[in-house]
């Protein structure tokens, strides 16, 4: 470790509230970030950490009492790093090599501290590289970790494995972010999206905070992205030329999905209930039968199915209020349900743009419907491919926004996300969810998440709902709160071997579009796709 | 040769492990508090840093009576009782801070103490700039129980010491340092130290 990355010497610590650096006199505090990784020669092992907390410490209390005066330079250089010094507090992840095992590729987890008086310093860009990897066909580059050089690489296929979550407060580039890990997903062929564009921000190009247009997948990928739109007119407007126009018909919506609605449309338990009853008796044309019903018939059909007439009403003026949105018809025949899959099968990601319709009851009505045939289908095709050993179906992530509004505490046991998010692993379809305020969301979805990425968050329930479960809470908080109001995030979980404060990678600029674009398919795709094109 | 080259400033007349006393052979020839002087014991060269200076009478027993009632000035008193430089001599003592053997300064203290009648000479500025690349003396001047508050001597000694650096700005900060370590749990000594060596 040479003298300038050299920070100081552990003094005290512990695996749990991790380790107390002495800084050296010539280090000044204020030279380092809270956040910064660090390298420890313990005596055995490597170790590398996270500067989690940076304080003054004074070995005499009296001179924080009668400190030299402002223009007294000299006791102030001398006081300086000798009675009055800085202390950091690292908390250490990793294990990267060391003497007591020199050859070690992997990092391993923590389960010791180093020793008293262990050097400290800066970690090298060479000891982060071995850490957070290189750029690959597997990993891709997101960003950079605070003030470093070095790429901050993500093994996407594995962090698709497990359900994964973006937070942050409004306006902190959630979006962009995802954007990115959009199309890192797309790039490196690690699974198919289907995108639920509450905002219509992801497919084709959006406006950013400084009124540039930025382009979104659809430009960037062509015909490996599909558009598909609920409101023709509003693609038309912004000259959008959609893959396919949604519709969805009253046959299609299932009791289900009302109740999960309950909320958005006001219903009651009853009304509710009520929708299961007429379900049952009407089969699958039950909205239509159920508006139409009035007169004597209704009085009949009520009473036999001892429907209360205030119920029955609440539950018709809720139908009534989702057939006022015009993707819903009352029948349509060609399913967007069967359109998504067959273009999700044949590897195309989907992004449904929800136009004008960013209600939030036709969100939560389209995706739920929506995601709940995906999920029986590749719940069937899973399991075929288990029993007669077939290829099983292609990984797939699903994208939802607002996703407090799905996985909250009371419907989260009910929606179909819910389930996604605890077990749907197996089948291979995982949820992406992007959200504000991750203290709505059910604490069980929350800890199933495999890797959480979150930007500024400063409500101390979001914040502790983010980090619930994280080994070194108290220090990631400290991070979490600092971190700047944009283009800086932490992630942490599966994907990554430890918590990482970041940079995203700058998007929107033609460097990067470059770079997006010049990442030739490899020579195994072009001769699949020569093939597919003679047969 | 070496007497050529140094100023002789004394004999030792009493001496112990940690300090001893030397007469000046002229009247009120005393070096000043903090100078760093040597003297040898055997093939070891001890340093010491001179922390109490006094003149008295030679005869413990008769106290110096006041002569100069009709004298102009102190010179005349001088004048007119010759027998005086006689009667009266200047001492200092002084603590030890290390020694030198085989070509090797060490900042603790020496084995056997001082002889006594051995020569006491200043340190030339090479020798004060070759003793102090070092402060760990500095734990030896903490810690002493002399007369001369330890404050005092501290910063005589370091003040006269920076004269003979090539950054005596860096020296000071840097013995600063050392004291602030040693010092730690005693802030107010610290700083008392500090208001008196700032540069």
């Amino acid at each position: 470790m040479n003298r300038e990355s050299r920070l100081g010497i552990v003094v005290s610590g512990s695996l749990s509230d991790g380790v107390a650096v002495r800084m050296d006199g010539h280090t000044s505090v204020e030279d380092v970030v809270v956040g910064h990784y660090v390298t420890i020669e313990g005596q055995k092992h490597r170790f590398l950490g996270m500067i989690t907390d940076v304080k003054l410490d004074a070995s005499d209390q009296h001179m924080t009492f009668f400190p030299p005066s402002a223009d007294d330079d000299f006791s102030a250089e001398v006081l300086s790093g000798t009675s009055a010094y800085g202390m950091l507090t690292v908390t250490p992840y990793l294990l990267i090599g060391g003497a007591a095992q020199p050859d070690v590729n992997e990092p391993q987890p923590v389960k010791t501290i180093p020793s008293h008086f262990s050097p400290v310093g800066l970690s090298s860009d060479a000891d982060i590289e071995l850490v957070f990897g290189k750029e690959d066909d597997k990993k891709f580059w997101i960003g950079n970790p605070l003030d470093m050089e070095t790429k901050l690489c993500l093994n996407l296929p594995e962090m698709v494995k497990r359900s994964n979550g973006i937070f942050g407060k409004s306006g902190t580039g959630k979006t962009f972010l995802t954007r990115m890990l959009l199309i890192g997903i797309l790039q490196k062929s690690a699974a198919v999206n289907l995108v639920f564009d509450m905002h219509s921000e992801y497919g084709w190009k959006h406006r950013n905070e400084k009124g540039r247009d930025v382009k979104a997948l659809k430009q960037l990928f062509g015909s490996k992205v599909a558009i598909f739109t609920l409101d023709e007119e509003n693609a038309r407007q912004r000259m959008v030329t959609p893959d396919f126009v949604a519709k969805i018909g009253y046959d299609e919506i299932e009791p289900e999905d009302i109740s999960l609605l309950r909320q958005t449309l006001n219903l009651t338990d009853l009304a509710v209930d009520a929708s299961y009853s007429l379900r049952k008796h009407f089969g699958k044309d039950w909205i239509n039968k159920t508006l139409n019903l009035d007169g004597e018939d209704s009085a009949k059909v009520l009473n036999a199915l001892n429907i209360h007439e205030g119920s029955f009403q609440s539950l018709k003026r809720g139908l009534t209020s989702l057939t006022r949105l015009t993707f819903t018809q009352p029948h349509v025949e060609q399913q967007a349900v069967s359109q998504i899959l067959t273009r999700l099968e044949n590897g195309t990601h989907v992004v449904l743009e929800f136009g004008r319709f960013t209600d939030i009851a036709a969100y939560i009505l389209v995706a739920n419907l929506l995601t709940r045939r995906i999920y029986d289908k590749y719940r069937e095709r899973t399991e075929r491919s288990i029993a007669d050993g077939s290829a099983a179906p292609k990984p797939l992530v699903i994208t939802i926004e607002e996703a407090h509004k799905f996985l909250n505490a009371e419907v989260a046991s009910q929606t179909i996300f819910g389930t996604i998010a605890r077990e749907m692993r197996k089948y291979n379809c995982t949820l992406l969810v992007i959200d504000q305020r991750p203290s709505g969301i059910d604490t069980e979805v929350m800890s199933q998440l495999g890797t959480k990425i979150t930007c500024l968050l400063d409500n101390e329930r979001d914040i502790d709902s983010v980090l619930a479960g994280t080994s070194g809470k108290s220090g990631l908080k400290g991070v979490l709160a600092r971190l700047a109001a944009k283009q800086q995030a932490l992630i942490f979980g599966h994907a990554v071997p430890m918590p990482v404060a970041f940079c995203p990678r700058e998007y929107g600029t033609e460097g990067f579009y470059k770079e997006i674009s010049s990442e030739q398919p490899n020579p195994k795709e072009i001769e699949e796709d020569i093939n597919n094109l003679w047969r | 040769m070496q007497e050529l080259s140094q100023t002789r400033l004394g004999e030792v007349i009493q001496a112990s492990s940690t300090t001893f006393c030397a007469q000046c052979y002229e009247l009120y020839s005393l070096p000043p508090l903090g100078t760093l002087v040597k003297t040898n014991e055997g093939d070891n060269e001890l340093y010491a840093v001179v922390y109490q200076a006094f003149t008295e009478g030679i005869e413990p027993g008769r106290k110096p009576i006041a002569r100069g009632k009709d004298e102009p000035s102190e010179e005349a008193v001088f004048k007119a009782n010759p027998q005086l430089v006689k009667l009266l001599r200047s001492e200092f003592a002084a603590l030890v801070v290390g020694h030198k053997r085989d070509g090797r300064v060490n900042q603790y203290l020496p084995p056997r103490p001082a002889r006594l009648h051995g020569f006491v000479y200043e340190c030339s500025s090479e020798e004060i700039a070759g003793f102090s690349r070092c402060y760990t003396f500095l734990t030896l001047l903490v810690n002493a129980k002399a007369e001369t508050p330890s404050d005092e001597l501290i910063a005589a000694v370091l003040r006269l010491m920076s004269a003979s650096q090539e950054d005596p700005r860096a020296f000071l900060v840097n013995a600063g340092k050392e004291l602030a370590a040693l010092l730690g749990q005693d802030y107010a000594r610290l700083k008392a130290i500090l208001e008196r060596i700032k540069p």
